[in-house]
């Protein structure tokens, strides 16, 4: 159904080229998941299938790219719109029009199908993705899930044979992304639609996958058997770590498959994890860090956070989760001040006035917030340039906040000095020598050029940038808004680790986060919110084993047994003597 | 089985208040039908200055608003017109109470502005002084009639979606209708990025005044619309938007000849028709020829576009009869026939109130009729949220 013969891609002014030499046939009715880095050229390669790569983006294509038989390099795009479907990241962005009936229209429109035709396509597709009670919507009121349910429908109409898809549920609770994909795989199945899938999470993904197509970065592709291609690639979602680690094989990709092997790992294992699923840095002795009682968010009739209380302590990682439209956002902006807030108090260790009744300057010497699109707050030509515009701006407003002389003691410094063992406060270092933004850059993610264009940079980069700008100013609590999103799993562990020294210094963090594998490893405290209000609030151990929809994978497979890692396990397995 | 239908009718009733009106089921008019109404009603209101058939026609326009417009987004703008045209009387009269006020010798002088004297080369136009009645008072007619002219527009925007409008084009206007489509989804999206990213710069500490700040917004904004865009226009160009279909080269050539000198006749038609000095067949026969070549040329670029549409608005009778109740309106307020002609143009001098002509008024009713004549709006079952 898809042939890449020798294909290569080089676009204009690159030195190198993104894809060479790639060889790889897709057949009629299967699932190929394309795994990979970001960077490495899954965009490119999926853009490659409907003629966008080259056509559209500019380059050049050697080789050859068969879409249903038809040479991508002699027909558009939009003569290749009746053979292949495309359904990209940001389903919001590539709408036409603007009810849901509409966009399923749309394509069917630009194909002059018959409106009878039309008509009965339509309330099929509806129905085949179960959104036939959205049909008069507006598009831009739906939920991210149902936006990209429409988005897929809007290219089935057309009755493609080939669907690709470029991360869609990136930005999804895990509900929602159930839905998805539980969307695609009835096309898999039922309809015999070949559909290519790009996707970082694939844990969700490769239970389903019939191939994987890996792309090292160096421009090829391997691709075969998911299980084969899975353990050569580095990237393995913890189901295939924790079949490696317990000698399975073949190695199971699914939870289902996991669990059937495991009554014996589950035997072997003691029923209390030996060591906790992270190393908590929280101090309990400490007054908490953050202290917010009934907040209320509202916009006009809409209750968005409804009497929430929040305490945060030093050096404790919190992952708050809930479905799209659930107020974490809307939490996180009122708990930090810039954001609207109706009713509620929020006081910060040290602090003698509610950062929201302070200016901004010196709000977010309190509190740092990293929003879900770190990129508004990028503005500058080069990463030097915004390092060095934070350190002014950490400087101003250190000036500023000494001639008020607020009793605020420079927190991360006090907690450095916790960690290095000197407990108490140090007078002398209350006001002094600031870290510069670019060593804590350095730090979180070290090796970006300072002379790069701050929207040059991969997205994982692009948060590390945001996030040493915000650090710059030093706050004892940071926020972080959906900092996982679009992240490759080297991000992510690049993340962990960063969050994981941050609160070791003494840092209250909370992340909003739909990935349950990341709040597992990087998250001491789970918060989950529902309508606006807190509905499960507890350590992570146990909020996280306790609901199946925020369970990570190793403790499905191991359930009733409160483990959340593979390295958990591992832990437990290894000092086992032999008998 | 009669039984059962007068056990199901009430259920359905209650379901739809908005249908029980005439037992008429909701639909959605066609857009041209609201479009062509409005006009008429503009055309009339354009046709007089007479205060009582002017308030005649907002009050028409009112009601009718009122009565047939659904609950979608754009048709909650007509308090937006409402303002505007209140702007606009307020705009005229401010105008002329400060610049002209020429005063005739039976006027009535209502108060003295500090008169500002021009120099010589600027003569002409006197800034202050004292300032009449009538003066206010024909400020304000032509205020009103502006105003009037803005609301019939306002309400046709109101009253039929404005996509839905640009569907309606012929299909060789196709790419001029989606690109205004889709200009018009940025001016909504880039007012939300900009919100966004001024909430998201008080994180960095900044305040939101001064160079900087525009900078700092500007720039983030404007990324993020050229990504957008260009993912938008990935995404139509993979679904299909501009297939050329079947024409070739030389029917594309032929159809762009025509149109332009379509466009040509039309321009030399107008110009004939507007100046006294060119024969009046002149003008007539370049605005035929003109119209002619046009309808030519779309006729042959529409046959090249291969396309369908999805559930195009049906026209019917109640199509039929909301734009005849307009055109009712125009052509007696045209005609100036079967009443005094001058009624429509009360004079102002000597000062009296306006007789209120027959006729006219009674044709203006008539275009309240369309509310009747419509069918009611289709209730959009949770579109607001």
């Amino acid at each position: 159904m898809i042939h890449f013969d020798h294909a290569g891609v080089q676009y204009d002014g690159a030195a190198a080229p993104v894809l060479r030499d790639v060889r790889l046939r897709v057949e009629e009715g299967e699932l190929c998941l394309v795994i990979g880095h970001t960077g490495s050229g899954k965009s490119t390669l999926l853009a490659a299938i409907n003629g966008l790569v080259p056509h559209f983006t500019g380059g050049t294509l050697t080789g050859r790219v068969l879409a249903g038989g038809r040479d991508t390099a002699r027909f558009r795009p939009r003569e290749l719109a009746d053979v292949v479907g495309m359904v990209g990241q940001d389903p919001l962005a590539g709408f036409v029009t603007d009810t849901v009936e509409e966009e399923l229209a749309y394509t069917m429109e630009q194909l002059a199908i018959d409106p009878a035709a039309m008509r009965a396509r339509l309330e099929e597709t509806l129905d085949l993705l179960g959104i036939a009670e959205l049909r008069h919507r507006a598009l831009r009121t739906l939920s991210g899930g149902q936006q990209q349910r429409v988005a897929i429908g809007a290219a089935l109409t057309a009755h493609p044979r080939i669907l690709v898809l470029d991360e869609p549920t990136s930005a999804l609770d895990p509900a929602s992304a159930e839905d998805v994909l539980a969307a695609i795989t009835r096309l898999v199945h039922d309809l015999g639609v070949t559909v290519v899938l790009a996707e970082h999470r694939l844990e969700r993904v490769l239970p389903y996958a019939d191939r994987v197509a890996w792309l090292p970065g160096d421009g090829t592709v391997t691709a075969g058997d998911p299980a084969a291609v899975v353990s050569q690639a580095g990237v393995v979602p913890p189901v295939v770590e924790l079949g490696r680690l317990a000698g399975w094989d073949p190695l199971p990709l699914s939870v289902r498959d996991a669990r059937r092997r495991a009554p014996t790992l589950r035997s072997q294992l003691p029923g209390t994890p030996p060591v906790a699923h992270r190393c908590a840095h929280t101090d309990r002795d400490a007054p908490p860090a953050l202290t917010a009682r009934g907040i209320v968010v509202r916009y006009g009739p809409l209750i968005a956070v409804r009497g929430v209380d929040l305490t945060l302590r030093r050096g404790e990682s919190t992952a708050l989760m809930g479905r799209n439209g659930s107020g974490k956002s809307s939490l996180l902006w009122a708990v930090q001040g810039s954001g609207r807030r109706s009713a509620g108090r929020v006081s910060v260790a040290g602090a003698a006035a509610d950062p929201a009744d302070l200016p901004p300057a010196a709000a977010r010497r309190l509190v740092g917030l990293v929003p879900q699109t770190p990129a508004d707050l990028l503005y500058l030509d080069t990463v030097a340039a915004e390092l060095a515009q934070a350190d002014r701006d950490a400087h101003d407003a250190r000036d500023a906040h000494n001639a008020r002389d607020v009793h605020n003691a420079r927190d991360v410094h006090d907690a450095r000095d916790r960690s290095a063992g000197a407990r108490g406060r140090n007078a002398a270092d209350g006001r002094g020598e600031a870290v510069t933004a670019r060593a804590i850059l350095d730090d979180i993610a070290p090796g970006i050029s300072p002379g790069m264009h701050p929207r040059d940079l991969s997205a994982g980069q692009q948060l590390a940038l945001v996030l040493a700008v915000q650090l710059a100013a030093a706050p004892a609590v940071i926020l972080l808004d959906e900092p996982t999103r679009g992240l490759d799993y080297q991000a992510k562990a690049g993340l962990t680790a960063v969050l994981d020294r941050l609160a070791a210094r003494g840092h209250a963090i909370v992340v909003a986060t739909h990935d349950v594998e990341f709040a597992a490893r990087a998250c001491d405290r789970v918060i989950v919110m529902a309508e606006g209000e807190i509905v499960t609030d507890g350590p992570a151990a146990t909020a996280l084993t306790a609901s199946p929809t925020f369970a990570p994978q190793v403790a499905k497979i191991l359930a009733p047994l409160p483990y959340l890692t593979v390295a958990q396990v591992a832990a437990a397995l290894d000092p086992v003597p032999a008998p | 089985m009669s039984a059962v239908t007068g056990q199901a009718l009430p259920a359905a009733r209650r379901r739809h208040p908005a249908a029980s009106g005439g037992g008429r089921l909701p639909r959605a008019l066609h857009p041209v039908a609201w479009w062509i109404w409005a006009c008429a009603l503009a055309t009339a209101a354009s046709r007089t200055s007479n205060p009582l058939l002017l308030l005649l026609i907002f009050a028409v326009v009112g009601v009718v608003v009122t009565a047939r417009r659904t609950d979608a987004p754009w048709a909650r703008g007509y308090r937006f017109y409402l303002g505007m045209a209140l702007a606009v009387i307020a705009i005229r009269i401010l105008f002329r109470v400060v610049f002209e006020s020429g005063v005739s010798p039976g006027d009535l002088i209502v108060f003295r502005l500090p008169s500002i004297p021009t120099p010589a080369w600027y003569a002409g136009v006197q800034i202050g002084g004292p300032v009449s009645l009538q003066a206010i008072l024909s400020a304000t007619l032509d205020g009103a009639r502006l105003a009037c002219l803005l609301c019939c527009v306002g309400a046709a925007n109101t009253l039929a979606n404005p996509k839905r409008a640009l569907r309606v084009l012929p299909g060789a206007l196709y790419e001029l209708g989606v690109a205004v489509t889709v200009a018009l989804s940025v001016a909504p999206q880039l007012v939300e990025s900009v919100q966004r990213v001024r909430r998201a710069r008080r994180l960095r500490g900044a305040g939101g005044r001064g160079l900087r700040a525009l900078r700092a917004i500007a720039i983030p904004v404007l990324h993020d619309s050229l990504e957008r865009s260009l993912r938008l226009a990935a995404g139509m160009d993979s679904r299909g938007y501009g297939r050329t279909g079947s024409a070739t080269a030389a029917s594309r050539r032929l159809t762009a000849t025509l149109m332009l000198a379509g466009l040509a006749g039309l321009c030399i038609g107008a110009y004939g028709l507007l100046d006294t000095t060119v024969p009046r067949a002149a003008g007539l026969g370049g605005f035929a020829a003109g119209s002619a070549l046009c309808v030519a040329g779309l006729a042959l670029g529409g046959r090249r576009v291969s396309r369908s549409r999805y559930r195009p608005d049906p026209w019917r009778w109640p199509e039929w009869a909301v734009v005849g109740c307009g055109l009712a309106t125009a052509v007696a307020l045209c005609l100036n026939a079967g009443y005094n002609p001058a009624a429509l143009n009360p004079g102002l001098s000597p000062l009296q109130w306006p007789s209120l002509p027959l006729l006219p008024a009674a044709a203006i009713l008539v275009a309240a009729l369309a509310a009747l004549a419509a069918p009611p709006p289709p209730t959009a079952i949770g579109a607001g949220r």
